[in-house]
């Protein structure tokens, strides 16, 4: 017969036991503040990633996930939302969550490999079947029939790259600043609507009807055919665009903070091993891996990329000549709109 | 002057009809095709096909297509997007969104109504505008009230902490010995404000605060103080006073405003995304998780979140109109 006495004590062996066990099997909670075209990236690469630190060290891992305009994201991130990874779409933005707030060093951008951006990406040309007005390069956005959808680089990551491309392009084959300032102003003036996002811009051409060709990411293009309709549009690469660098970053402070440090470390380093870059190729992310590259080769068309440090002095340059209030941009707009 | 004198000099015969129609018309393609649409593209029923095929347009399939031919389909949408862990977790926080704002601004709502109606004050009209405020400024900057106070660049963590300890009172420093703010000390203390879950609670109080208020002040007003100083000099408590006299004569405008303030509650879109940070699952809200879908090329996700949302709607006017009509049917019988 059992005695009462007994029956509590294996009620506590029990706990005991379960405390055991819960103490092996840490489990952690991460939160990756991202921009919006990753979406289905890291739908799929968190998944793959759970799995895989599970297998590895017994843990679980539980990633919350947060997707918006890039400098939006960063601005929440600035404001108080505790990111312990960000993962943007340029390092501008990165840049910033360290000027304001000092949670993670000035160096972030050196602490992983290729500038911090496991995955690459450019600017590519979408169009609608059989390409009626025939647009094959830059030169093709600047005729005045032609119109042209593109997010506001005011607040959209994708944007700045867009602008900062067709400059490249500008100052690649016209050979002066001023030129290519010409250049862009006139691809400015075919557009109809700046949209704040990427995504945004994405329903205005594909949704809503509007315009001949929308400058997009090239993963947010090919996500597009996919989505709401093969046939319907065409991807065209032109003949020079810019290597657009989406970075990541631990928010060192959060992490120490919420003891997260390693998992948020390995979650970033994950996207660097095969598996992740894998992922990364599959949502039409260009790989930075060699090998992997090679395997997805026929995917991505070959293209002259310029990089933002070579032809523009880096990020924070580019920023301040052409975004920041009173740059460029805003004295095409103004004169545009005369 | 009597009724029929006014008729003729006021207005035209065909005028009334005219207004009737364009009224009618009104309602029809902007609240009415909407609503269709919501529930049509949810259910993946081929509006387009059969209503041209109904109206015998060229090149429609001479026979009708059956309306519900995916009916099924549609059934099955609704049960995915609610199998959607993510989903169900937006419900979820639209639904305690209105458990906690609800309850809130009725209280306050009818102690300031109480307030304003019953008692003379100074700066009373200045109280009866500050109430209206949330509906003079955007949701958005309501939203972005918030992240002003609240957030790390707020005025909280402008806020510096002091600690009691030997006699005197010093500086509350952390262990790096900086000086902790308000801010830091929430932080650390794992009590996020905005976010997270209570920034929304707070901005979705702020949007919704007028409403109640809003409704029982020109009703109290026009009822005077005459039921409740009667009261009184019978001997009525204070509780009695409200339970037995005011309340009974309120219950129309206070349900009224309370079915209000629930409707915006759970649709309120701008301030709540300001403040909510859009971690999926946590401090997403419905129509928040609506544009989310939206974004990814969800539609019939989306549509069946949207008809969701769109059917609580309904039921709250439903609900309002039988209990509008079971109280006049009690006041008359």
């Amino acid at each position: 017969m059992n005695k009462p006495g007994s029956s509590i004590k294996s009620i506590l062996a029990a706990a005991g036991l379960l405390l055991a066990f819960a103490a092996q099997a840490a489990s952690y909670e991460i939160l990756n503040v991202s921009y919006d075209p990753t979406r289905e990236l890291y739908k799929e690469y968190n998944a793959a990633f759970v799995k895989y630190y599970k297998a590895k060290t017994g843990d679980d891992v539980n990633i919350k996930q947060s997707h918006g305009g890039s400098g939006g994201q960063a601005r929440a991130v600035i404001d108080g939302l505790e990111a312990d990874v960000v993962t943007l779409a340029l390092a501008y933005d990165i840049d910033a969550i360290v000027e304001k707030t000092h949670r993670l060093p000035e160096n972030w951008q050196t602490r992983l490999k290729h500038n911090s951006a496991p995955y690459t990406s450019t600017i590519v040309f979408l169009v609608r079947k059989g390409n009626p007005k025939k647009i094959r390069d830059w030169d093709d956005l600047a005729k005045s029939d032609v119109k042209i959808i593109t997010p506001n680089p005011k607040t959209s990551g994708g944007a700045r790259w867009n602008y900062l491309a067709a400059w490249a392009y500008g100052l690649e084959k016209f050979g002066s600043e001023e030129k290519a300032r010409d250049f862009v102003k006139q691809i400015f003036k075919n557009v109809p609507v700046l949209d704040s996002g990427a995504r945004g811009s994405t329903n205005t051409f594909v949704q809503r009807g509007l315009g001949d060709v929308l400058l997009a990411w090239e993963n947010e293009a090919f996500l597009s055919i996919n989505e709401l309709g093969k046939g319907k549009f065409e991807i065209v690469v032109p003949s020079l665009s810019i290597l657009a660098e989406p970075t990541v970053a631990l928010v060192d402070d959060v992490a120490k903070k919420k003891g997260t440090t390693k998992v948020a470390q390995e979650y970033l380093d994950y996207l660097y091993s095969r598996e992740g870059q894998r992922i990364a190729a599959r949502n039409y992310y260009r790989p930075t891996d060699p090998d992997v590259a090679r395997e997805f080769a026929k995917q991505f068309t070959k293209v002259k990329l310029v990089t933002i440090d070579k032809a523009f002095g880096g990020w924070k340059k580019a920023q301040t000549t052409h975004f920041s209030d009173g740059g460029i941009f805003d004295k095409i707009q103004s004169e545009l709109h005369q | 002057m009597n009724a029929p004198a006014l008729k003729n000099c006021l207005e035209p015969r065909w005028l009334r009809p005219l207004l009737i129609a364009v009224a009618l018309l009104f309602l029809v393609v902007f609240i009415l095709l909407p609503l269709v649409t919501i529930f049509s593209q949810a259910l993946d029923v081929n509006l387009q096909d059969y209503l041209a095929a109904a109206l015998g347009y060229e090149g429609a399939t001479p026979e009708l297509p059956p309306l519900f031919a995916s009916l099924g389909d549609g059934a099955s949408v609704y049960r995915a997007a609610l199998d959607d862990a993510e989903v169900r977790a937006a419900i979820r926080l639209s639904l305690f969104t209105v458990l906690f704002c609800v309850p809130l601004n009725t209280f306050f709502g009818v102690m300031l109504a109480w307030a304003i109606t019953k008692f003379d004050f100074r700066g009373k009209n200045l109280l009866i505008s500050l109430i209206e405020l949330p509906f003079a400024i955007s949701p958005v900057i309501a939203g972005l009230i918030f992240i002003l106070i609240f957030g790390a660049s707020g005025w909280l963590n402008m806020v510096d902490l002091y600690t009691f300890a030997d006699g005197r009172i010093t500086k509350l420093l952390d262990a790096d010995g900086n000086t902790v703010t308000l801010y830091k000390w929430l932080m650390a203390h794992d009590l996020k404000i905005v976010f997270a879950v209570p920034g929304i609670f707070l901005a979705t109080l702020f949007v919704t605060f007028p409403f109640v208020a809003r409704e029982l002040i020109p009703l109290m007003q026009e009822m005077g103080k005459d039921d409740e100083e009667a009261a009184l000099t019978l001997g009525a408590s204070g509780w009695q006073l409200f339970f037995k006299v005011t309340l009974p004569n309120i219950k129309w405008g206070l349900l009224y405003g309370v079915i209000l303030t629930s409707a915006r509650a759970i649709g309120e879109f701008g301030a709540v995304a300001v403040v909510s940070g859009n971690v999926r699952g946590e401090t997403t809200t419905m129509p928040l998780y609506i544009e989310i879908l939206y974004g990814e090329y969800q539609f019939a996700t989306a549509f069946a979140v949207a008809s969701l949302l769109t059917l609580i709607a309904l039921v709250t006017l439903v609900v309002k109109a039988a209990i509008e009509y079971v109280l006049k049917k009690q006041r008359t019988g």
